[in-house]
């Protein structure tokens, strides 16, 4: 788009410039120390260095507010991550391990700068034990996760429990590193995730 | 742990067979001229004969399945006119022969007692045609009679197995056949029982992580939600034996799984049985008695298997554990005599399926190969079907507890959580 904006200009300056040579014979001769044609010139290439200036700005206007949404939207998208990264426990446990609670403040944080969010804690276990213990033990789970984020002032309305037990395993495999990544709490957004705002 | 188990398995080769009364009659039954000998069993022959095939042929599976008898094979089949006593007794050590011959619309079945040379029983009964629906339970009724004829002892032939695979229950005949779907497609199910009388069963309908208990008469195909399972997990459901009382746990919002008991008969009347506390009670199961309900508890921490009264009273251990060495117990089942409890045990990482006799608290443990869990007591009180890996693969699989005798039930694709009827009558 440039270039063919340029091209006429171009086109007029050749023009400007061919013409500008030789006076109109109707026109006063001009006087010694008033160049007309660099006057012409001159203020032509204002002109120009205007319209560029104006183009260059309303680019860089562009450019800013494309990166500040990308900007807007990788945090959203870093606000969205932070809610739904998983937590994991240890074998039997659901007690909220040490190294999650990072997570989990982070958690808490985000829902209060965002009053309408709503989530749902999902409980799961490793396939040892019996399948209907591990319904218990996925309950217990999820619970736990939403007792920890209600202790942080989140109004408890705004979570819900459930449990898939061992029904829904990550990993397969019957060896400690599916075990463990299936012991495991998970968290979706119910309603209330758009224009997620991250909490400082 | 090693030596614990060891003694364990050493403590079950050891025992002789128990005592019970069964075993008494089927002695005096068997007296009159045959020696009995503790330990080894009787000899049963199927005589080979024309037309009934299809009857003699589950029958003789069903006599086998019984593990009460020696099965013998008679080779080339030298079928119909009167029966050689002294050639099946003496050629084949047998005691008893059981002849199938077409009557009707059904078979006459006689049971021969070889020694004494002459027919000890004999019936004849009328049966749905091979490709009926009723046909096999029909045969398998058959089967059962004559192992109380033979073995002064009802057979388990004409019962079911409920289990589920992938999404669905199932229903298969006590011999592995007739595998039929019982719930929808589109429905994922988890937990299930019979009621006593067989018309109906209760499980756990689950979607996106909540469950209801669903009550379903099989014949009828119609349904209906047990009274206070309509929110939260229920799961775990069991039937008293009159039949009238379904407990189950219910994981609740606050994350304590709880049990409830709950009037089916008059569809209401839900009741707490064990409180809100830290720990997590649940997979009841009644006593025939009606009288007390074991259940599985982590009060103590790792699980393990409590009972208490009905009204949820007198909540106590039921079987013994050494804090900090046994492993978690899970999934009890009461016996039809009441006289054990069958449950899955974690030993040494794997679980493994264990008795417990009630009246002396002792524990001995039934399998030792693979993972084994989810036992259920077949109606003879004998035999339990439980699920295991052994093949490579969660398959059903059944054990005589007298004898240690396992056969493989299921070769279905991952079957799970398998719970046995009651012998059924009628269809």
């Amino acid at each position: 788009m440039r270039i063919r904006t340029y091209l006429p200009l171009v086109a007029a300056l050749a023009m400007a410039a061919a013409c500008g040579g030789s006076p109109d014979p109707e026109q006063p001769v001009p006087q010694a120390g008033v160049d007309s044609a660099a006057i012409r010139d001159r203020a032509r290439q204002d002109s120009i260095d205007a319209e560029n200036r104006r183009r260059a700005e309303e680019e860089a206007r562009r450019a800013e507010a494309d990166r500040l949404a990308r900007e807007a939207a990788d945090r959203a998208a870093a606000v969205r991550n932070d809610l739904v990264a998983m937590i994991n426990f240890d074998y039997n446990e659901s007690n909220v391990r040490s190294e999650d609670q990072g997570n989990l403040d982070r958690k808490a944080a985000i829902m209060q700068v965002n009053p309408s969010l709503r989530i749902r804690v999902s409980g799961h276990a490793d396939e040892r034990g019996s399948d209907e213990y591990n319904l218990a033990l996925g309950n217990r789970r999820a619970a736990s996760a939403k007792r920890y984020l209600v202790n942080k002032g989140i109004d408890a309305a705004r979570i819900d429990v459930i449990s898939f037990g061992e029904e829904r395993p990550l990993a397969s495999g019957s060896n400690e590193g599916a075990w463990a990544q299936n012991r495991r709490d998970e968290f979706e957004i119910v309603s209330g995730g758009d224009n997620l705002t991250a909490p400082q | 742990m090693q030596r614990s188990a060891a003694l364990l398995l050493a403590i079950a080769v050891v025992a002789v067979p128990a005592e019970a009364q069964d075993n008494n009659r089927a002695q005096d039954a068997i007296r009159i001229g045959v020696t009995y000998r503790p330990g080894t069993r009787p000899g049963l022959v199927v005589l080979p004969g024309s037309g009934a095939d299809s009857v003699r042929a589950i029958v003789k599976r069903d006599l086998d399945y019984s593990d009460q008898f020696q099965m013998v094979e008679t080779g080339s089949a030298t079928g119909g006119g009167a029966v050689n006593y002294a050639y099946y007794r003496t050629q084949f050590g047998a005691d008893h022969a059981v002849e199938i011959v077409p009557a009707g619309s059904g078979v006459t079945v006689r049971l021969h007692d070889l020694a004494a040379g002459r027919v000890r029983n004999q019936t004849t009964a009328s049966l749905p045609p091979p490709g009926d629906a009723g046909f096999r339970m029909a045969v398998h009724r058959l089967s059962d009679e004559i192992v109380r004829w033979a073995a002064g002892t009802d057979g388990y032939a004409a019962s079911r197995l409920l289990f589920l695979s992938g999404n669905r229950l199932y229903r298969v005949d006590s011999d592995g056949g007739d595998v039929t779907p019982v719930t929808p497609a589109g429905e994922k199910a988890l937990s299930n029982t019979w009621s006593p009388n067989g018309r109906q069963i209760a499980y756990t309908r689950f979607e996106a992580g909540r469950g209801t208990v669903v009550l379903l008469d099989l014949a009828t195909g119609s349904s209906s939600i047990a009274p206070g399972t309509q929110t939260d997990l229920n799961f775990s459901p069991a039937f008293s034996p009159d039949g009238r009382v379904l407990a189950y746990a219910r994981a609740e919002e606050s994350g304590a799984t709880n049990i409830f008991t709950a009037d089916v008969a008059q569809r209401c009347c839900v009741q707490r049985l064990t409180v809100r506390g830290f720990a997590d009670n649940l997979s009841p199961t009644f006593s025939p008695d009606g009288r007390r309900v074991a259940y599985v508890s982590s009060r103590a921490g790792p699980p393990q298997i409590y009972v208490m009264s009905v009204d949820g009273t007198d909540q106590e251990l039921l079987a013994p554990f050494d804090f900090g060495v046994t492993g978690p117990s899970f999934a009890p089942d009461w016996s039809p005599d009441g006289a054990s409890v069958v449950f899955h045990r974690e030993v040494s990482r794997s679980p493994q399926i264990f008795i417990l006799d009630v009246a002396s608290g002792r524990v001995r443990q039934l399998t030792s190969v693979g993972r084994n869990e989810d036992a259920t007591w077949a109606p003879d009180g004998r035999h339990v079907a439980f699920v295991s890996d052994r093949s490579g693969r969660r398959q059903l699989w059944v054990v005589d507890t007298e004898t240690g005798r396992v056969r493989q039930l299921s070769t279905a694709g991952d079957a799970r959580l398998p719970s046995w009827s009651r012998r059924l009558g009628g269809t």
